[in-house]
């Protein structure tokens, strides 16, 4: 086979993950229905929260207006579904437990793809029918907040696929420990509750307090969230735009590494009975 | 009563069974403190911007916050595990349940008795009694009285939004997350003071599902404090009502959802 034709049979093979991932969530259109639905309650109670603080405020407000401030509920909100940051659970802990693993590892493609990619399609579905109609929702409830020019859109489009990549990554790795921890649910709950928190999911990070806010700068979990609000509602434009996406990549980057060295050394430590 | 030492049996097992090991049942202790801070962390965050929301101060929200989170975490403790509900149907190891000649509902809460959440429970006391102390209160009596109900009733509130989801999941299955909106998302209303919603939200979170009760109202009676438009503070007293129509509510639901299920054979 000539390599041109591998290369293209590699690429048609990694499409069809995220394919699978994206037909997988088609499946559920109930189960869809229902995440917006709770969505876009939480975001309504946000949204007066918020609101009723921006206009009681005796600060600055992080330089918060109602557009921005809408636009960071609801895009948030929006998100939701399609980051993995809520329930910290990658499905390669189940294969870890049970041994499945074993067939995964001897799958043509690496691990990580294997289970990356039907994330990224389960997510790109997410976004259309649980995404789109929260953020129509908010601009109905709150007035409007999405940016006028094509900029942030373009931007936000990337930023939003590299938090998608990177917040999966996350728990990939949370769930690779399992080749060393037996119960990762400790871990897990830690990592889904300071992670929801520190992603700016009920406050945004830049209404932290200045220590907090540094102690969230240390962790990737703003970029899974945060991030990516900013630089599609436009809160952030231009230079610092293009910074979001660089620490949002470094991140990415970061995680995938750490997610192909767990791979290796699972696979050393990693002992399947026979039979 | 043969039944009741069957309940007591099971709950005594599910007991031992979380304290047996005890790094995990540390660990979730751990967790459910941590949940409990980070919800508190998220409203001193807010106080950071505000001196004052909706009309009550850092020391007033904390009353609010305290009791919505401790009748939650109560209720979360008793019944919140029926929410595994939807997988006992997928699964159809909810038919056992029905075989067994005791309530479908009485089994299912006497299944398991989640004792991480104490460490929850613990974080909301701590912040009713920073809020007690924090704040002048002008009739201790009354606030007295208020607070009782409001951790007697409140937490039958919630108890009854959980057994009101759980019903609901015999027609929604895949659509579990539907019902959050109303328990996760009722047990975030009740601990904000409700003054500063909308007319539309003021209502679902006042009366339709009375999240208000648990926690806003009682903590009006408690400074004195009249209350906004639609939610006076004398509605407190209403709480038993407010308590008796969730469960009304939840009785009818559950009813019709147990009998709505038909197995799926096998």
């Amino acid at each position: 086979m000539s390599p041109v034709t591998e290369s293209r049979l590699r690429a048609g093979l990694l499409w069809s993950l995220v394919r699978a991932g994206f037909a997988e969530q088609a499946h559920y259109r109930l189960a869809v229905a229902a995440g917006l639905f709770t969505n876009v309650v939480f975001g309504f109670i946000r949204a007066a929260v918020l609101f009723a603080a921006l206009d009681a405020s005796t600060t600055a407000f992080a330089g918060y207006d109602r557009a921005t401030l809408g636009g960071y509920v609801w895009i948030s909100q929006a998100l939701l579904g399609a980051v993995t940051l809520m329930v910290p659970v990658s499905p390669v802990e189940e294969r870890i437990k049970n041994g499945d693993i074993a067939v995964d590892y001897l799958r043509p493609v690496p691990l990580v793809a294997a289970f990356a990619l039907p994330a990224v399609g389960r997510a790109a579905y997410s976004l259309l029918p649980r995404g789109v109609p929260a953020v129509v929702v908010g601009l109905l409830t709150t007035g409007w907040f999405l940016p006028a020019t094509p900029g942030p859109y373009l931007l936000g489009a990337l930023s939003v696929a590299v938090a998608v990549v990177a917040s999966y990554l996350g728990v990939h790795c949370i769930g690779l420990l399992g080749f060393w921890v037996v119960d990762t649910r400790g871990i897990k709950a830690f990592y889904g509750i300071l992670g929801t928190f520190l992603a700016g999911l009920f406050v945004p990070v830049d209404l932290f307090p200045e220590w907090l806010r540094t102690l969230a700068a240390f962790t990737p979990f703003p970029t899974f969230l945060q991030y990516p609000v900013d630089v599609l509602s436009g809160r952030v434009l231009g230079a610092a735009a293009w910074q979001h996406l660089g620490v949002q990549l470094a991140w990415g980057l970061g995680l995938l590494a750490l997610a192909l060295l767990l791979e290796r050394l699972g696979r050393r430590h990693l002992e399947v009975q026979g039979g | 009563m043969a039944d009741l030492t069957a309940y007591r049996a099971v709950l005594a097992s599910r007991v031992r069974a979380q304290t047996t090991y005890r790094l995990s049942f540390g660990l979730d202790l751990l967790g459910a403190l941590l949940v409990g801070l980070v919800e508190l962390a998220e409203t001193w965050v807010v106080f950071s911007q505000v001196d004052v929301l909706g009309g009550l101060d850092f020391g007033g929200v904390l009353l609010v916050f305290g009791l919505s989170n401790i009748c939650f975490s109560i209720a979360d403790l008793l019944v919140g595990h029926v929410d595994r509900l939807p997988r006992y149907i997928r699964e159809g190891t909810i038919d056992v349940f029905y075989l067994r000649p005791q309530p479908v509902l009485a089994q299912l809460v006497t299944s398991e008795i989640s004792l991480r959440r104490l460490t929850r429970i613990g974080v909301g006391v701590a912040a009713l009694v920073a809020g007690l102390l924090a704040n002048e209160i002008p009739e201790p009596l009354r606030a007295a009285a208020v607070i009782g109900l409001a951790l007697v009733f409140g937490t039958l509130i919630f108890c009854a939004l959980f057994v009101s989801a759980a019903g609901c999941q015999f027609w929604l299955v895949n659509g579990a997350e539907f019902t959050n909106a109303f328990t996760y998302g009722g047990s975030y209303a009740a601990s904000q003071p409700t003054s500063v919603f909308g007319t539309g939200l003021k209502i679902t979170f006042g009366f339709v599902v009375p999240a208000a009760f648990v926690g806003y109202l009682p903590t009006l009676v408690v400074l004195g404090q009249p209350g906004p438009a639609l939610l006076p503070a004398w509605l407190a007293w209403f709480l038993p009502v407010a308590a008796l129509w969730s469960c009304l509510l939840a009785g009818l639901l559950w009813r019709a959802g147990v009998r709505h299920y038909q197995g799926a054979g096998g």
